[in-house]
């Protein structure tokens, strides 16, 4: 350990009502993960995404799963209403369906507080995207923002507002653009072993740094791109999941936040994400975890621009403020290190397929804690996601393996 | 609740204030007029692709489910009741009975319109196929020589109707290569 760890302490404790059964993924699937899937309809890809998620979790959609939670946006679908498409792909056709106007870790909160109810004992969560069909994505997110404000100002593309973030982190933390380079470097090599990462490359810091910029300070290999694709996730209450499988991956807490209204950005704490703070701490009191320093075998946290990847860590309790980049140089956060972060590749090497992208790294958690979980001393992942410009919504998952 | 002259409809209190002309209202500092640019290209997908390039040939296709036998027109590549593939394509002869129908006498913003619209749900021939339930291969489409009477009168209800096909060189593999169902003669 080449740093000092955090030591956050929580106040009252959220009080969850302990006889509360726990909640357990159960199985999950996926479909795309490419820049272009123009061979199937958004319908068709969810529905390949479910199918393998229903095999893996030995369910039958129309018998077992209970209720269905879909995560979308109208103008990222192109369809008003979007949610009345959301049931007939994943089974939930007549069956308790709704939406969640947000990212995929928020419907998985849905689902988790939906089986702690006692209410349902299988849930399926689905979140897709298809960005290749939206030839305005510009004008998209022209209308996330303040109609009064800031549109007339016509800066024309709201990802600045990452770019603001960048500086006042790297000026208050002392991070350089070596340290971000250093993570889009090893986020887009991590990603060669992944099939889901169809960005990944033998990038070195200098190819990074040598790039063009995009947004300063980052040049195009430390933006994320977009990419299409699909994420089904079965969660079943504890008696469901020792029915259905060996290994149950449990979600131990969950927490999600909104900081200020989307497009007030003149409200937002620069170079701070606090709405990733108060969802990581949502997310440690419903685990039980009075500090994360030494309870978590390793983490999947926003990375869609490489400064990111380190207020995350700094955010969620898992490096003290300002020493993410000095972890970083040490190699903490390598595969094998103190806390591997990112070990799937990140969505710098994945793409981010819009909503889907929360769900998409807590089905990476699943997986590594699924398959290797007795590499970790504590077999313990966080999950985190924060919505993207121009919004500071985030949301955050504890799953486990014990 | 004002009419177009702007005054109260007969019967409404006068509510506080006064009623803004129209270049009035838009002189407002703080009104802001916002075109969305807002452009999709949306892939069809297998089977709404197929589908469409059928049409372009003046066919009407639909995928049946292997499992419980539905048919899906228009098509799905699953079937949502059994959550599975549907891989077989059948042609359908395009022949069917008006399952409701429908006159609309006004617009989206409640307008009255010139002519009335008559809309209709057609419940196609599916040979080999006996739906169980409510469901059915069918298509939402404008009918022609159906007359509001027929609608009123209950008489448009299980009219045998074939499609209007559009020339074939004006097909542009598009549900408008229909122009309408119009009822079967005799």
């Amino acid at each position: 350990m080449g740093a000092t760890h955090p030591n956050i302490v929580v106040g009252t404790p959220i009080t969850w009502v302990p006889l509360m059964r726990r909640v357990a993924i159960v199985g999950a699937g996926w479909a795309g993960f490419r820049p272009q899937v123009p061979e199937l309809s958004f319908r068709e890809l969810v529905f390949e995404a479910a199918q393998r998620a229903y095999e893996d979790a030995g369910v039958d959609p129309r018998e077992d799963v209970d209720a269905f939670v879909s995560c979308q946006e109208d103008y990222w679908e192109g369809i008003a209403i979007a949610d009345e498409f959301a049931p007939e792909p994943v089974g939930g056709a007549l069956r308790p369906t709704y939406t969640v106007a947000g990212d995929g870790l928020q419907g998985l909160a849905q689902a988790y507080m939906m089986i702690k109810s006692g209410a349902f004992d299988i849930v399926a969560v689905e979140s897709h995207a298809k960005p290749s069909d939206i030839v305005t994505l510009d004008g998209i997110y022209d209308l996330a923002l303040d109609p009064h404000t800031i549109r007339p100002l016509r800066v024309a593309n709201p990802l600045f507002t990452a770019g603001l973030d960048a500086v006042a982190y790297m000026s208050r933390t002392g991070a350089s653009r070596v340290h971000l380079a250093m993570v889009a470097a090893a986020n887009k090599r991590m990603g060669l072993h992944n099939p889901r990462a169809s960005y990944a490359g033998r990038v070195t810091v200098d190819d990074v740094l040598g790039a063009p910029y995009y947004i300063y300070p980052m040049t195009r290999y430390e933006v994320a791109p977009y990419t299409d694709a699909a994420v089904v996730i079965v969660l079943a209450s504890e008696e469901a999941a020792r029915r259905l499988t060996d290994n149950p991956v449990w979600v131990e807490g969950v927490g999600w936040s909104t900081e200020v209204g989307t497009g007030a950005v003149e409200y937002h704490k620069w170079g701070h994400m606090p709405s990733l703070k108060a969802a990581g701490l949502m997310a440690y009191r419903a685990a039980g975890i009075d500090s994360p320093t030494g309870e978590v075998g390793f983490a999947e946290v926003e990375d869609r621009f490489s400064f990111m990847e380190l207020l995350s860590l700094e955010e969620l309790g898992l490096a003290g403020e300002g020493e993410a980049h000095k972890m970083l140089e040490t190699g903490d956060f390598s595969p094998g290190g103190y806390l591997p972060v990112n070990q799937s590749g990140g969505s710098l090497s994945v793409g981010v397929p819009f909503e889907a992208l929360g769900l998409w790294r807590a089905l990476e958690a699943y997986l590594e804690l699924r398959e290797h979980a007795d590499k970790y001393d504590v077999p313990r992942a966080v999950v985190a996601s924060w919505r993207g410009p121009p919004t500071y919504t985030s949301a955050v998952a504890v799953l486990g393996a014990q | 609740m004002s009419s177009r002259s702007g005054r109260p409809q007969p019967g409404w209190v006068n509510p506080p204030g006064h009623y803004l002309k129209r270049d009035e209202m838009y002189s407002l500092v703080g009104l802001v007029e916002y075109p969305p640019r807002a452009k999709y290209l949306f892939s069809a997908g297998q089977a709404q692709s197929r589908f469409l390039m059928g049409l372009k040939e003046g066919k009407i296709l639909g995928t049946r489910c292997p499992r419980c036998g539905r048919v899906y027109v228009p098509p799905r590549m699953y079937c949502e009741y059994c959550h599975t593939h549907t891989l077989e394509w059948v042609e359908l002869p395009g022949t069917g009975v008006i399952h409701t129908a429908v006159i609309s006498y006004i617009g989206t913003f409640r307008e009255r319109r010139k002519e009335p619209v008559i809309v209709g749900v057609i419940q196609l021939d599916a040979p080999g196929y006996t739906p169980g339930g409510y469901e059915f291969a069918g298509l939402f489409h404008r009918l022609c020589g159906v007359t509001p009477e027929d609608v009123m009168s209950g008489r448009a209800i299980g009219m045998r109707v074939k499609p209007r096909w559009r020339p074939p060189e004006e097909r542009r593999g598009d549900i408008n290569d229909i122009e309408c169902f119009e009822p079967i003669e005799g």
